[in-house]
């Protein structure tokens, strides 16, 4: 099995300045600590060879880049004007009503992180939901409560 | 319709991304042509069919390839896969049903200006194109397709502003996606900055049909200032919503009407965004406008993203307006004042309005935000952020002084996105996020 100091060398090799795989190394520390945590930003600059402010830097810019601690999953609504234009705002409130939170939150126990996202280029079958980065489109209200069940089913 | 799909042709009844299948459809034979061809030819080629960009500026191919020194012995083509304009899906479903006709645009295009390397930027939420796409580049390199050159697929991490050229080229370098003054332009400093010729996925994927059909009959789809095919993307309030493709040129009426089944629930059209949430809003008298880069602008907006969004009568377009401008706040890469300041500016001042606590003076302060913004800033992104907001405010004026006089939302909850939430919300009812546990 190949450690992370590894897979982020064969990351640099692909590219003709390692400089470059700044992303997919950030993406591989948040895939294994869950989080880009200071622990894990530490690491991933030292797989590069760069700083972890450097690293922190960058994964600022990033919406898909966590530096705080997020839910074991993820589930995104799209409320851009497509989405909005189909009635995504029920769609938001139904998850809001299922989980017990609002946009933005986690639940209690950690396991769902649910936010409102910008458009995922789905927006001719809004309302778009992301699970975990797989998508679920013609969202309605009514079928929020089986999205729920299935992302607390393999929790 | 009858219409010739390119792009899209023979994705309904095949799966095209098993190379077998696109092989079995004369896939990479275009290739293979462009193989027998010097590479100032296929510039020429691409040239002469005036293929122009389906990103967004409509700028001609050819035009970028020629501005490229030859001479320099690295140079890069960047395919850009970032698709995150407001109302646009197209490259995702390019690339999820036809991936190796954008591979086979790469290596053409690769080979057009003597490059050895070709990156595909593609957005980070595009989990499943990334899967598909990167299984068919492995098994195109497999098949010893590639020859001498290398197809590497690079996946983004949520950020609009990487669609803009400049900013790709940084983030895929490895750093915050912020774009870069220019000139110089791509073709003259890009990745690393060596040459570099970067198109949208569309734009790519219709090479190897140019030289299928040969430029004289590409000529013959569309109209003459701009040749060939568009995947349109359809939404908002429409019976069919979805990816078409048609010749350019094709009336907006017939999109929405023919294509896509007219307004559903008896309700009338309010507003058309012909490309993607940054072009300026059309109303119902211009239905008749034809969808050509030209033609569009003709009638005061912009061909964009190819991306139609139709808005009916129930929707408040003050409102709608905000949602746009908090979008364009969320993503501004705070690089430039300009931008940085005036997309919160916005948002403040429409949010006043929908409110309700607007006084006259707002509406003209708005106005004139809007017109210190245009211009002004180093990337379009500037620009892009006020288009929606000028737009609406210019041709649905009387509905703004209504909110103002009437101290409310004539529309309040009864607007078909009363209360939509965007991104940049989540802070209000929570500071800080807390994760228990
Ligand atoms: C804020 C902003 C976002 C953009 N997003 C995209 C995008 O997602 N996809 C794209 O192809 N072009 C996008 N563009 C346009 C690109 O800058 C550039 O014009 C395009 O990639 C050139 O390719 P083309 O000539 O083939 O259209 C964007 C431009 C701006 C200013
Ligand atoms: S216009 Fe906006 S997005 Fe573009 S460089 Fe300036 S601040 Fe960044
Ligand atoms: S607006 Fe929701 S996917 Fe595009």
């Amino acid at each position: 099995m190949s450690t992370f100091y590894d897979e982020v060398q064969a990351l640099k090799a692909r590219y003709p300045d390692w400089l470059s795989a700044t992303m997919p190394a950030l993406r591989l520390a948040q895939e294994k600590h869950g989080y880009l945590s200071p622990d894990a930003l530490r690491e991933c600059a030292n797989a590069l060879g760069t700083t972890p402010a450097f690293c922190e830097s960058v994964a600022t810019f990033y919406d898909m880049l966590h530096l705080q601690p997020v839910g074991r999953h993820m589930v995104e609504v799209c409320t851009n004007l497509p989405c909005a234009l189909a009635g995504a705002q029920r769609v938001v409130e139904a998850f809001e009503e299922q989980l017990g939170l609002r946009a933005g939150e986690t639940t209690g126990d950690g396991e769902i992180t649910f936010r409102t996202v910008e458009c995922l280029g789905g927006c001719g079958r809004a309302t778009v939901v992301a699970v975990d980065e797989r998508y679920h489109e013609f969202v309605t209200p009514e079928k929020v409560p089986e999205i729920v069940g299935a992302v607390r089913g393999n929790a | 319709m009858g219409t010739p799909e390119l792009i899209l042709a023979h994705t309904d009844e095949r799966d095209l991304a098993q190379l077998d299948e696109y092989r079995a459809i004369g896939g990479y034979r275009s290739l293979a042509r462009a193989r027998e061809l010097e590479p100032a030819a296929l510039i020429q080629a691409i040239t002469d069919a005036t293929l122009r960009g389906r990103g967004g500026a409509g700028f001609p191919m050819g035009r970028k390839a020629s501005l490229i020194d030859q001479k320099n012995p690295r140079k890069y083509v960047v395919v850009n896969a970032d698709e995150s304009e407001p109302g646009a899906f197209k490259d995702r479903e390019i690339m999820g049903r036809n991936p190796h006709l954008l591979i086979e645009g790469c290596l053409i295009t690769a080979r057009a200006i003597e490059a050895h390397a070709v990156f595909i930027y593609i957005r980070g939420e595009y989990l499943t194109e990334y899967e598909i796409l990167d299984r068919a580049v492995e098994d195109a390199r497999a098949a010893d397709l590639f020859g001498d050159v290398d197809v590497v697929v690079h996946r983004g991490a949520g950020a609009y502003i990487c669609g803009e050229e400049s900013a790709l080229l940084e983030s895929l370098e490895g750093k915050r996606g912020q774009p870069r003054p220019r000139p110089p332009f791509p073709p003259v400093t890009g990745l690393y900055a060596k040459p570099t010729q970067i198109n949208n996925v569309q734009t790519i994927a219709t090479v190897p049909k140019i030289l299928e059909l040969g430029v004289e009959e590409f000529a013959k789809i569309g109209v003459p200032s701009s040749p060939g095919t568009a995947v349109f993307s359809l939404s908002g309030n429409v019976a069919r919503p979805g990816n078409y493709e048609l010749p350019l040129g094709t009336p907006l009426r017939s999109l929405i009407y023919d294509v896509g089944g007219g307004i559903p629930d008896g309700r009338a059209i309010k507003g058309i965004i012909p490309g993607g949430s940054s072009v300026p809003i059309l109303t119902p008298d211009q239905l008749d406008t034809p969808l050509d880069y030209d033609s569009i602008q003709a009638a005061g907006s912009f061909f964009g993203s190819a991306a139609v969004i139709v808005v009916d009568d129930r929707c408040c377009m003050v409102q709608l307006a905000l949602r746009a401008a908090k979008f364009y706040m969320h993503e501004s890469c705070g690089k430039c004042t300009p931008c940085r300041e005036g997309t919160r500016w916005l948002v403040q001042l429409l949010t006043r309005i929908e409110e309700g606590d607007a006084v006259d003076a707002d509406l003209e302060l708005l106005e004139s935000v809007c017109s210190r913004m245009l211009g002004r800033s180093l990337c379009a992104l500037g620009d892009f952020a006020v288009y929606p907001v000028s737009s609406y405010l210019r041709k649905f004026r009387g509905e703004f002084q209504q909110h103002v006089d009437e101290g409310a939302c004539p529309y309040g909850a009864e607007s078909s996105i009363a209360g939509i939430e965007a991104p940049i919300d989540a802070h209000m009812h929570h500071p800080t996020v807390e994760v228990p546990g």
